[in-house]
């Protein structure tokens, strides 16, 4: 392993670096790799942004330096130091705190023993010590401010998001072993503007105290506000170290996204005008006033960050969730889809977004999983008629290349390109008239996911309507008639192919954080679909 | 983990294909490497307990087990369906209970009608099982739970209405006394009767869309549901269809006993009944499991049961066994499922 690129101003410097470093760091799950040979410094005194799309590795590496995956190759060290890490506790002992995303609250025990959880005060017999734990955690709300907002006796499901984020930066800095390196994972995206506010001064704090700050976000505003270096990640590979002064959003977008995967689209237009897919005005609990249509032959794909609400929209579709107003037309006919089979007869197919969870059943053969949707087309009077059912999982495991021993293997036992074919044989099979693809290449090889764009491909010239949500952004513009893009549950614009560019999408994708006000209210004006 | 490139790539790159394996490993295929075990064991048992007293292994002994088995046999067929389906039925062994006074009550007030019996047995058992169904659907109790009570309240609605007495007497009637003593081809009528539903359970958990549909929903619950399975649907069925089973084994009950028993007879069916159904292979997360293995671990607890009586070993012994065997056969199973353990890192 060769070291990355090592941009102007960063990379391994010869004399052991001060602060908490990852060297030549890679991550393999199964066949997947998730990170390669990243080196990467976080000094004392600084805060270093890391940024990078959905999928780039961020994730990954945060959670190697809390010791909760286990690097497949190279170290983590700490002032030079390689740092054995077998266990989040054994990054506690050696001072490395990670703030989750998601604080991981105790629901039913008050803020005091949330946060010094594992380490209670106690007397004699094990027993609770309650004026000693009283002490301490009115004696740390005050050193770090938060007396007027954390009321210690609040139990844990009493805490709004703001609160729950406090208690976890609570628990990363008090405790025995003082802090040397705090990680924040988008802290902000659960918090208002004046709990923002809060959090950047006791951040600016920490930094003061010679504490290395590593602040994972995607928000660019607060970054160029907080950082003092930017470290960007882009397919598992570090692309740049860059000193935030010296640079600006136009580089730091380039450096996440361009790449060149163009080679692996099939570039066709079969679009028709037939309107398979009408959507008007759909609003559920998660999306609002969703409108969009989607042709026969037609690949319109759904941009946006996670958490937009794409895969809501997608589940709402399916007849998953409910819908609250807006209608939704197939074929010119509208329906109500109140069950996901009542979505399936009606001619939609949905391929989730985390196949495991959503769709696969692993302790079953490839048939099986083949033919679930389609035994009603399968069977003689409930009987499964055996040989049209191998026949028919057998037409579709060739067709679509799933690499198997045979129909009869255990969904468990394959790859993940491998599995997510096996779920969009399973829709293929069923033939569809639109079929919803959440993540089609999420966790598979670079081979696999240039036979599913050909599969997509294939499906568009077949006359099917296809619906494709990812979160790559060349996946996007590589196989997308139209794009929409979605932020905050609604579709804050909509882009031709000529039109669409990887700044433009994420621009969209981001509208809130880059600029507030005056995009909100254009935005309507995209909504609309153009007739 | 360590030689990334020397995963997945590697596996074997064909696409699947109709390869069939040849020789001892598709015997092992056929017969699947638990239920390949639960014979050794079985056999292993047999020529225990045959070597240690030459009078087990006789065909009247082995009638014997097998009679002595059919009840917990029919309770564990139903129970490998709810299992498969990711549930679990505690209170089967009071739904027989309850089939059973109610059978011989009904008995006795229409003037000595069998089938008036029988069939109210049945519909009891078909309500008593749609109402586990609803509570665990509707009520969304955990199943351990729902049916933990209504083995507590079955239990005591059949005390009540028999006011905790064996009722009526039934082997004055010809049916009953078939039941009990009758023989088809050599075999107990009993037998016949869980050979019969067993085979289909099995027809229907193995060849119709229905079984398929029970095996997702077991498998992997928001997959079956977003490929278009009603859930509640099913789950309501499957606990009705338990019922009805349980029904069935509480008129058996009846026969065997000549009269209805709220109690005795049924208790600690449920234990057998799990037992047998997690030794044969069901995962207790559902989505696992056949009838075959279920009905293969029968035969081994009953062989096991009936050889210890033979002994002459203490019964509380026997409750220490299929306790220690229950454990046994889910730990073996965790193991084989790779569960992660709790509380470890990766």
């Amino acid at each position: 392993m060769t070291a990355p690129e090592s941009p102007p101003g960063a990379g391994p410097s010869p004399q052991p670096a001060l602060g908490l470093a990852a060297e030549n760091v890679g991550k393999t799950f199964g066949s997947v790799r998730a990170l390669h040979g990243v080196t990467v410094a976080f000094p004392p005194g600084q805060v270093t942004a890391l940024m990078g799309e959905n999928g780039a590795g961020k994730s990954t590496l945060l959670r190697i330096l809390s010791g909760d995956h286990r690097p497949t190759e190279g170290e983590v060290l700490l002032d030079g130091v390689p740092l054995d890490l077998s266990s989040p506790t054994d990054a506690r002992r050696a001072g490395i705190r990670i703030i989750p995303q998601e604080p991981e609250i105790i629901p039913h025990v008050s803020v005091a023993e949330n946060v010094y959880a594992g380490s209670l005060p106690r007397r004699a017999g094990r027993r609770l010590d309650r004026a000693e734990l009283r002490r301490r955690i009115t004696a740390d709300l005050a050193a770090l401010g938060f007396d007027q907002v954390l009321d210690p006796d609040l139990l844990g499901s009493e805490l709004t998001a703001a609160q729950r984020q406090l208690v976890e930066i609570m628990r990363a800095i008090t405790g025995t072993v003082p802090p040397r390196a705090i990680a924040f994972d988008e802290p902000t995206s659960s918090l208002s503007e004046n709990e923002v506010e809060a959090l950047f001064a006791l951040i600016g704090r920490l930094r003061d105290q010679g504490i290395a700050i590593v602040y994972v976000s995607h928000r660019m505003k607060e970054i160029f506000r907080l950082a003092d270096r930017i470290a960007v990640l882009r397919d598992g590979t570090l692309t740049g170290v860059l000193p935030a002064a010296e640079t600006d959003e136009r580089e730091l977008v380039r450096l996440m996204v361009g790449r060149d995967l163009a080679g692996l689209f099939v570039r066709q237009d079969v679009a028709t005008d037939r309107v398979v897919l009408d959507v008007r005005g759909l609003t559920t609990d998660d999306v609002h006033d969703v409108s969009l249509q989607v042709r026969a032959g037609e690949v319109v794909a759904l941009a946006g960050l996670i958490g937009a609400g794409r895969s809501e929209l997608a589940l709402a579709l399916a007849g998953d969730a409910p819908v609250r107003s807006g209608e939704i037309l197939l074929g010119g006919r509208a329906v109500r889809l109140r069950s996901p089979k009542d979505a399936i007869r009606a001619g939609l197919g949905l391929a989730p977004e985390e196949r495991k969870a959503q769709a696969l059943f692993l302790h079953r053969s490839i048939r099986d999983n083949t033919s679930l949707v389609s035994l009603d087309r399968l069977r003689r009077r409930r009987f499964v008629k055996r040989t049209a059912e191998k026949q028919l999982a057998q037409e579709y495991a060739d067709r679509l290349r799933v690499r198997a021993p045979s129909i009869e293997t255990e969904v468990r036992t394959l790859s993940g390109g491998n599995q997510q074919k096996v779920v969009l044989a399973r829709w293929l099979a069923r033939r569809p008239e639109l079929l919803i693809l959440d993540e089609p290449t999420r966790g598979v090889d670079i081979g696999a996911k240039a036979e599913i764009y050909q599969i997509i491909a294939d499906l568009a010239r077949d006359g099917v309507a296809v619906l494709v949500i990812s979160s790559e952004l060349p996946e996007v513009l590589g196989l997308a008639d139209r794009i929409l893009v979605m932020q905050n549950g609604r579709v804050t614009g909509e882009l031709g192919r000529a039109e669409a560019s990887e700044e433009v999408v994420l621009a969209l994708a981001m509208t809130d954080d880059l600029a507030t006000g005056p995009r909100t209210t254009d935005t309507d004006a995209t909504t609309g679909v153009a007739r | 983990m360590t030689t990334p490139s020397a995963t997945a790539d590697q596996r074997p790159q064909a696409p699947a294909g109709r390869a069939r394996p040849t020789g001892p490993r598709a015997l092992l295929d056929a017969v699947g490497g638990q239920n390949l075990i639960l014979l050794l064991a079985l056999a292993a048992v047999l020529a225990l307990f045959g070597s240690l007293n030459l009078n087990y292994l006789s065909w009247n002994n082995i009638q014997v087990i097998a009679e002595a088995a059919t009840i917990a046999g029919l309770l564990a067929v139903v129970q490998t369906v709810v299992i498969i389906c990711g549930g679990l039925d505690i209170s089967v062994g009071s739904q027989a209970g309850l089939a059973s006074v109610v059978s011989a009550m009904v008995f006795t007030s229409t003037g000595s009608s069998a089938l008036l019996g029988m069939g109210a047995a049945v519909l009891v058992g078909a309500a008593v099982g749609l109402l586990n169904g609803a509570v665990i659907i509707y009520g969304r109790v955990n199943p351990t739970i729902a049916t933990l009570a209504g083995l507590a309240a079955y239990k005591g609605v059949a005390q009540l209405i028999s006011d905790g007495r064996a009722q009526g007497y039934v082997l004055g009637d010809p049916l009953f006394v078939f039941l009990s003593r009758g023989r088809i081809a050599g075999l107990p009528t009993m037998v016949w009767i869980l050979l019969l539903i067993a085979a289909a359970v099995h027809v229907l958990l193995t060849y119709t869309d229905i079984g398929r549909n029970i095996y997702a929903l077991g498998g992997n619950d928001t997959a079956a549901r977003l490929a278009g399975i009603n859930l509640n649907k099913y789950l309501l069925s499957v606990y009705a269809l338990t019922g009805m089973v349980a029904a069935v084994a509480g008129v058996l009950l009846t026969a065997r006993t000549g009269s209805g028993q709220p109690t005795s007879g049924s208790e600690g069916l449920e234990l057998q009944a799990i037992t047998a159904a997690a030794l044969g292979g069901c995962a207790l997360k559902g989505g696992k499991g056949g009838i075959g293995g279920t009905l293969l671990a029968v035969a081994l607890l009953g062989a096991l049961q009936n050889g210890l009586t033979v002994q002459g070993i203490n019964t509380f012994w026997q409750n220490v066994a299929q306790g220690l065997l229950l454990v046994a056969a889910v730990v073996i199973q965790q193991r084989r499922g790779r569960e992660r353990a709790v509380g470890l890192p990766a």
